[in-house]
């Protein structure tokens, strides 16, 4: 991001979703409302789409693999292809909208805006949003784990059609959400009525705006939540961050460490060997770090093995340093990411 | 003294060339731009113009992402090709006796001379066009290889493997070597009369522009700080051999074009600036000051004394150099 933060990147918002979740209706609803933005809209079929215009493109997912000898390093071809030729257009829209089909590995999409340098020069990932539907999402998960990668890659969630399911069950499936991804926001929606700026322009790969790794703070603009009484039950109310909740059979999970100052020198040597090792395991990080004698945060994030990291500003003087750390992934083996990273702490902290 | 008629066309320009000598620009406003004592603006599809390719009677193919494909003439005529409903043209390529290719997809598509449309379905998107310099024959890109296909008889193709994405294709002037763009920062290159494979590696970036020298004895590459020109003159071509690098700057060249009848290369940089090179004595003439947009294409008008240049902002121009 240093390099390139002259140019001015055109924002990408990628939407993922099974089948029926209410994606459709939300992209419909991206393309008709009144927000005074253009969004050129990439999207497998034209067919579910009920507006026709000329900056909705369809494309065929088309994945690459490198000959680099990773497993994970892989680029979706015609995305590269289509930015490209989006950019060509003169003026013609201020944002792109990527829309994957349900099947779709959300890995090979966000990468193909680390990995590719042209692509990378002119647009930049803006946010994961995945549409999840209340009443089916637990079988989904069941059977299909495209959508319990959809649901743990995400940095925005949707859990829509709250309406069709009880005050208990749309609780369980909240539950099962944060036991996959302990930090995306998530908002409950009918019909995915939101509003627009809720889900874009969020800037959730960029280093400068990882605020905070408490997903209460950053649900706390969400209305809904406001409204929960002494007894509720949300998990991210309580702080026990380092396990899956309840659900059986877990696969994929959050893996949320704390620490205190660290050693940088430790630090770097065991992200990378971990990101080495475990890269196609993991399928997002995102890190708030205190290096001792350093005045600044050190945010990093990454999908995989593609890690990124930066100061970014001052900590402030009433903000407890504290390290943090935040694993999404699959076959985590959560204790020995706790120990690795407590042995990264320097001496005395 | 080289001097310069500067334009700002306010769109992407995919293409800069001359037609009968009249320097021409396509535009990613769906433009053509026809320079001379009288410009001329045709509007010639509803989008971006996505692939352009001169043909041998002087006409510029253009390729739209309105499914357009079409002919435009030195004095602005349009000749409809081909639509296709809501796809892209990503690739064109013009070919001898009045040939032509177009693709969209996973299909290429070409139009001989008497109007006949053959169409060759791939199985994988087709990422790069180019027919040979003789006889009716086709290159196309794609993931892991390329394919020569016969364009008029019924022979079989041939398929060209090698594993990873090639986004782009060209032959060299003799028809000996049909070379790939790769996803991977790389060319890959087949030796065909010697059934010979060709890694030309090392690049930090992705090979965008390619442009042979005279005679076909160098091929000159985008993609480094340096323009990377590989010698293809020896009985094996560039294996094994060093690549020559000209106009060294700490900046990557994103475009590169040979001189019609001297060794020399314009290299083209991201940061805007131009730069005449000689192979001989690495002898360098700033033709454009930096201080732009990345050149996005350039060319020689066919007596080299002027060079037509376009950049991703829209600023473009053409440049004497006598």
């Amino acid at each position: 991001m240093t390099e390139n933060s002259q140019i001015s990147q055109i924002p990408v918002t990628v939407l993922t979703g099974y089948l029926g979740s209410g994606k459709t209706t939300l992209l419909n609803r991206i393309l008709s409302d009144d927000h005074g933005k253009r969004y050129a809209v990439i999207v497998n079929e034209f067919g579910e789409i009920g507006i026709d215009n000329d900056l909705i493109v369809e494309s065929d997912e088309e994945i690459y693999e490198m000959n680099n000898g990773c497993v994970c390093c892989t680029v979706r071809g015609d995305l590269i292809r289509v930015v490209e030729g989006l950019m060509k257009r003169k003026n013609g829209f201020d944002a792109i909208l990527v829309e994957t089909t349900g099947l779709a590995d959300p890995a090979p999409v966000a990468q193909t805006f680390f990995m590719d340098d042209d692509v990378r020069r002119k647009a930049r990932l803006d946010a994961v949003v995945a549409v999840v539907d209340a009443l089916n999402l637990e079988k989904r998960l069941s059977d299909s784990p495209e959508a319990e990668d959809q649901v743990a890659f995400a940095d925005v969630i949707l859990l829509n059609k709250t309406d069709l399911v009880s005050d208990e069950q749309r609780l369980a499936v909240y539950q099962t959400i944060r036991s996959i991804n302990a930090q995306a926001t998530i908002h409950e929606t009918q019909r995915c009525a939101i509003e627009l700026d809720r889900i874009l322009d969020r800037g959730a790969f960029d280093l400068d705006r990882i605020l905070t790794l408490d997903p209460h703070f950053l649900e706390s603009d969400d209305g809904h939540h406001h409204a929960c009484g002494p007894g509720c039950d949300h998990p991210d109310h309580h702080h026990d961050r380092s396990h899956a909740h309840g659900r059986h059979d877990a696969s994929v999970v959050s893996v949320s460490l704390e620490a205190g100052d660290l050693d940088p020198q430790r630090f770097f040597a065991w992200i990378s060997e971990v990101t080495q090792t475990d890269g196609p395991d993991i399928l997002r990080l995102k890190g708030i770090l205190s290096f001792s004698d350093d005045p600044d945060r050190y945010v990093l994030q990454g999908v995989h093995m593609i890690v990124e990291g930066d100061h970014q500003r001052a900590w402030a003087e009433d903000e407890p340093r504290r390290s943090r750390l935040v694993f999404i992934g699959r076959n985590l083996k959560g204790d020995a990411l706790k120990a690795g990273f407590e042995a990264c702490q320097a001496e005395g902290a | 003294m080289p001097s310069t008629v500067p334009y700002d066309l306010g769109a992407w320009v995919e293409r800069a060339c001359f037609l009968k000598g009249r320097p021409i620009f396509a535009l990613g406003d769906g433009t053509v731009r026809l320079m001379g004592d009288v410009d001329v603006v045709v509007d010639v599809h509803k989008g971006a113009i996505l692939s352009t390719a001169l043909t041998d009677d002087h006409h510029l193919l253009t390729g739209g992402d309105d499914g357009g494909v079409r002919l435009i003439d030195d004095k602005g005529a349009v000749t409809i090709v081909a639509d296709v409903s809501r796809r892209w043209i990503d690739h064109v390529a013009a070919g001898p006796r009045g040939a032509i290719a177009f693709a969209h997809g996973k299909v290429a598509t070409v139009r001989l001379a008497d109007g006949t449309l053959k169409t060759f379905p791939h199985e994988r998107t087709v990422e790069g066009l180019a027919f040979a310099p003789k006889g009716l024959r086709l290159a196309t890109a794609h993931y892991n290889g390329a394919s020569l296909l016969w364009v008029s008889g019924a022979g079989e193709p041939q398929s060209l493997e090698w594993k990873g994405a090639h986004t782009g294709v060209i032959w060299s002037p003799a028809g000996r070597h049909v070379v790939t763009l790769m996803q991977e920062n790389a060319l890959h290159g087949w030796a065909l009369d010697q059934n010979k494979h060709m890694r030309m590696t090392g690049y930090p970036s992705k090979v965008k522009a390619t442009s042979w020298a005279v005679k076909g004895k160098w091929l000159a590459t985008s993609g480094a700080n340096a323009a990377v020109l590989w010698p293809f003159s020896g009985k094996t071509g560039p294996m094994g051999q060093q690549p020559l690098q000209l106009g060294a700057r700490d900046v990557l060249v994103s475009m590169v074009v040979c001189h019609p009848t001297e060794e020399v290369v314009a290299v083209g940089y991201q940061d805007g600036t131009i730069i005449a090179c000689r192979f001989a004595d690495h002898n360098e003439v700033v033709l454009r000051p930096s201080g732009g947009a990345a050149l996005s294409t350039m060319a020689w008008s066919p007596d080299g004394m002027q060079l037509a240049f376009g950049a991703e902002d829209g600023t473009a121009g053409v440049i004497d150099i006598r």
